[in-house]
């Protein structure tokens, strides 16, 4: 199809979004939002899931390291975005039992600059996690990431002065709405797309498939992995900083395995390799996991008294996990990707026209 | 440090160490024949204490008896899940079924929290195993010296089935090389249920003495203890089962010594095991006693 | 001068010495042959030359420079490509897409303005792909250029397999075992392909190859191994009648 169309396409879709994001945040032209604030933060966690399940699925899924350690990052990042954008007074609030640390106990900085700073500390960590372990592979990589983030996780619980320890922090501003969310959502889909489709993306494909043939044709296999899971770990930060913001609330406990793990079934489920899998399957997996909410707490319909079920969420979402890996290990979308083009050829076989 | 608190701490890293050792053993026969970190392994105590709990709270029934049908059951459950979980991926990439695995481990878990309840429970520790014996000055509960025994009878059973038993032999076969060891028509399905066999009794019986020596249950009770008992299996070379139960030793007695010497340090305990992880993958990445496999080209 | 040098090469794995002693003098525009039975150790050569392996004892000199111990991405930088003897495609990717692969070495634009797409980036990216296309056309695959690696016939891929080592512009070529699987029309065509690619990219070749048809219609010089040792070298006429290559490995097939 023609090339000129097909960003038109996409610019309108963009727009549209726009226009319905800008609604659903302040409403638009006099017309109050129409949704309230419990879809509004769903909209918000499912940008934000998209942002971090692409960043995963960078390392897992596009250049086939197989990491375990995406919880680490995002506390990284959502201990930054805290430590620096809350006022002091609330810093002094939050830490009654050890005092923070000089300086940062008087610092308060603006949120994009806490935002960009988590990403760039979390990135740091990926590069001191990931000189020592992308030398391994396979699940020794799996197991030494989640070691990683589990280190990341004991050292927050115990530097008392700087993260208050398992007590965690409240009372976070909230400076993450929707515009912050849907911009990190959408450039990390933008980076992803450029970035995979360049010539860069194509050596971190080669490593998936082959390592050996990979270093043969002359890619520092190294450097390309390390390319991928600093990128990653930058994402996960920033990913970690705004859901740190928009929850208002953290503590060490929140980043144990099971956050990976969530993150980790939607890329599963969207298919290792595919943007756009992870993409729906981001939206689908967080609406799905707010709306099964209602199952885990107590009911009360009249006279009728539901005791409500807590775990039965992650029961549903780890057969689904197995029951996708059993019978389509290759997700909605395997490592396809959603184009115009697309439509357009089923429209044409609609209408009887060969391809 | 007096003497008496340097042995008593020392005994409670030999109790602990061997009770990682049981579990670890587990970890490393499965990875050995399946190239596959069961995650789902750690699970399976809590699968069996929670079954000891029911049996001594719903039926009343003497504990002795109540353990051995804890083994069996978590033992069914072991061998199911790998019918049902991992046998359908066994031409797969090992990392898919190394995500069914960890489906399989959140599954458990959360099941558990479902069916059993979040809050922790007490589990019952019979008036034995809590009997204290005073060996010279050093206070010593019945359990500490109990593990230990617990873990070398069965390791030694366990030696005697795979150097002296044709099952046994299938097993080394499988592991050392599945395909060649399918072409001598050896059931390799069978001997892989088998490996379950061994593993999941072991995970059970090591499930038992956990909740016995911790006897606070919850349905995450396996999660850490899983992790650190694969962390131990690796430091002594994956696939070794002497490797296994020496990692299990370095990593309990390690742990215990750590917090001993170093009280300040007594909230790293849980980061120990995977910086020992890391050192060894990154040190010698074959273990202790691994041996060295290079790839071909 | 000697294009590729190595200067007694020897490589032990644990007890085994896989390749004792090994010399290999390599000018520039040869067609060299390396046989020998299975495990006398000439992948190993391959994997030491190439820098898989990083030999026990022994140097490699690349036009001079010792490149013994680099890395296997920085050799095929320097010059050096190889194909593999169990076909080791980026089964995924499209066949354009393999080769494209080979030219990210030569890529000189960062990631930052690959991801932005400034100026430089999109010039060398229309670049690869131009080139990849002409040398998709030198080994008659541009038909199949958008289909995926692993779905070609066998013939194709050891094709393309080539193809994606030219991508990376060597000096020296080595194919291991390039004739494998093929039937005798398609050894034939294989070896006129060989002898095609030498001229038109200027090629130094070294081949590992058990089918003798092709060693013996094309090599200039070959050299023989067994238990890791040279055993003879020579030109075919003479290596045919080598009375110790006749024990050691033709004496069963001498008219293969």
């Amino acid at each position: 199809m023609d090339r000129n169309n097909n960003l038109l396409y996409t610019l309108i879709a963009v727009l549209v979004l726009a226009v319905v994001l800008a609604w659903a945040q302040t409403g638009l032209f006099g017309l109050v939002s129409p949704w309230n604030p419990y879809t509004v933060r769903i909209m918000n966690l499912c940008a934000i899931n998209i942002g971090l399940g692409l960043a995963l699925n960078l390392v897992n899924g596009f250049t086939g390291q197989f990491s375990l350690g995406h919880a680490g990052f995002m506390a990284v990042g959502a201990y930054t975005v805290a430590l620096l954008v809350m006022s002091p007074a609330a810093k002094q609030m939050n830490f009654f039992m050890v005092p923070l640390v000089a300086p940062l106990d008087k610092i308060q900085v603006p949120f994009l600059v806490g935002i960009i700073m988590a990403g760039l500390l979390a990135a740091l960590f990926g590069l001191l996690v990931g000189a020592p372990v992308l030398r391994l592979k396979g699940d020794y990589l799996a197991i030494a990431t989640l070691g990683f983030a589990e280190i990341i996780r004991v050292v927050i619980v115990n530097v008392k002065g700087l993260t208050n320890g398992a007590l965690g922090l409240k009372s976070i501003p909230g400076h993450t709405n929707l515009w912050w969310t849907a911009a990190y959502a959408a450039l990390t889909v933008l980076l992803m797309v450029r970035l995979v489709n360049s010539s860069y993306g194509r050596a971190l494909k080669a490593i998936r498939e082959d390592e050996i043939a990979a270093e043969a044709m002359g890619i520092n296999v190294f450097y390309h992995k390390m390319l991928a899971f600093v990128l990653a770990a930058f994402l996960a930060g920033v990913g970690g900083g705004l859901q740190a913001s928009l929850i208002g609330s953290i503590d060490p406990a929140m980043y144990k395995l099971p956050l990976t793990f969530q993150i980790l079934l939607m890329v599963v489920l969207g298919g290792m390799g595919s943007i756009t899998g992870t993409v729906i399957a981001a939206t689908i997996v967080t609406a799905l996991m707010e709306i099964l909410r209602f199952v885990e707490s107590p009911l009360t319909l009249g006279a009728i008294h539901l005791p409500g079920i807590p775990g039965m969420r992650m029961v549903v979402f780890s057969l689904l996990l197995i029951v996708v890996t059993l019978f389509y290990n290759r997700g909605l979308m395997g490592d396809k990707e959603f184009s115009w083009d697309l439509l357009h050829s089923r429209r044409q076989t609609k209408q009887g026209v060969t391809q | 440090m007096t003497l008496t608190e340097f042995l008593q701490h020392l005994a409670n890293g030999i109790s602990l160490g061997s009770l990682y050792a049981l579990i670890a053993i587990g970890y490393t026969m499965v990875y050995g024949i399946i190239r596959l970190v069961n995650f789902a392994h750690g699970d399976l105590l809590m699968v069996a204490t929670y079954m000891a709990f029911y049996g001594m709270l719903l039926f009343s029934l003497p504990w002795p008896l109540v353990f051995i049908l804890a083994v069996i059951l978590t033992t069914v459950m072991g061998v199911t899940i790998e019918r049902v979980a991992y046998r359908p991926l066994r031409d797969a990439p090992r990392i898919t079924v190394l995500i069914s695995a960890i489906g399989v481990s959140f599954l458990l878990q959360n099941l558990g929290l479902v069916v059993f309840g979040g809050r922790s429970k007490a589990f019952y520790v019979p008036p034995f195993f809590a009997t204290i014996n005073h060996i010279g000055e050093t206070a010593v509960p019945n359990l500490v010296w109990f593990i230990p025994l617990v873990t070398v009878a069965l390791l030694m059973i366990l030696m005697h089935l795979l150097y002296r038993t044709r099952i046994g032999m299938a097993m080394r076969a499988v592991a050392r090389d599945l395909d060649t060891a399918r072409l001598m028509a050896i059931d390799v399905d069978q001997v892989i249920s088998f490996t379950f066999v061994v593993g999941s009794s072991l995970a059970a019986v090591g499930g038992l003495m956990w909740g016995l020596k911790f006897p606070q249950i919850n349905p995450l009770m396996g999660a850490m203890p899983g992790l650190k008992c694969f962390i131990a299996a690796v430091i002594g070379g994956i696939g070794n089962i002497s490797g296994a139960v020496a990692g299990g030793f370095v990593l309990g007695v390690g742990e215990i010594l750590l917090v001993a010497f170093f009280p300040d340090l007594a909230g790293y305990r849980d980061a120990f095991a995977f910086v020992l992880l890391i050192l060894t993958l990154l040190i010698r990445p074959t273990g202790l006693l691994g041996e060295r496999v290079a790839e071909k080209v | 001068m000697a294009l590729l040098d190595l200067k007694e090469v020897t490589m032990r794995f644990g007890g085994l010495t896989a390749v004792n002693s090994f010399n290999l003098n390599l000018e520039k525009g040869e067609l060299v042959g390396l046989i020998g039975p299975n495990g006398a150790g000439k992948t190993t050569v391959f994997n030491i030359i190439t820098g898989v392996y990083r030999p026990t004892a022994g140097k490699v000199y690349l036009a001079d420079e010792d490149i013994t111990g680099f890395r296997p991405d920085v050799i095929t930088k320097r010059g050096i490509a190889r194909t593999f003897q169990n076909i080791r495609l980026f089964g995924s990717l499209t066949v354009l897409d393999n080769v494209l692969v080979a030219q990210h070495l030569r890529l000189g634009a960062s990631p930052l303005e690959a991801v932005l797409g400034l100026g430089r980036y999109w010039g060398q990216e229309a670049k690869m792909h131009e080139r990849a296309l002409e040398l998709l056309a030198a080994v008659e695959l541009e038909a199949v250029a958008n289909e995926q690696a692993t779905s070609l016939p066998y013939g194709q891929q050891r094709r393309l397999e080539i193809a994606r080592a030219l991508a990376t512009e060597p000096k020296v070529l080595l194919l291991d075992e390039p004739a494998a699987g093929m039937n005798p029309a398609e050894t034939v065509d294989l070896m006129d392909f060989i002898q095609r690619i030498r001229r038109e990219f200027g090629l130094t070749i070294l081949l590992i190859e058990h089918q003798m048809r092709v060693v013996m219609g094309i090599c200039e010089r070959i050299i023989v191994l067994d238990y890791g040792q040279t055993i003879a070298e020579g030109p075919p006429a003479v290596i045919q009648r080598d009375s110790k290559v006749i024990t050691a490995y033709l004496g069963v097939s001498a008219d293969a």
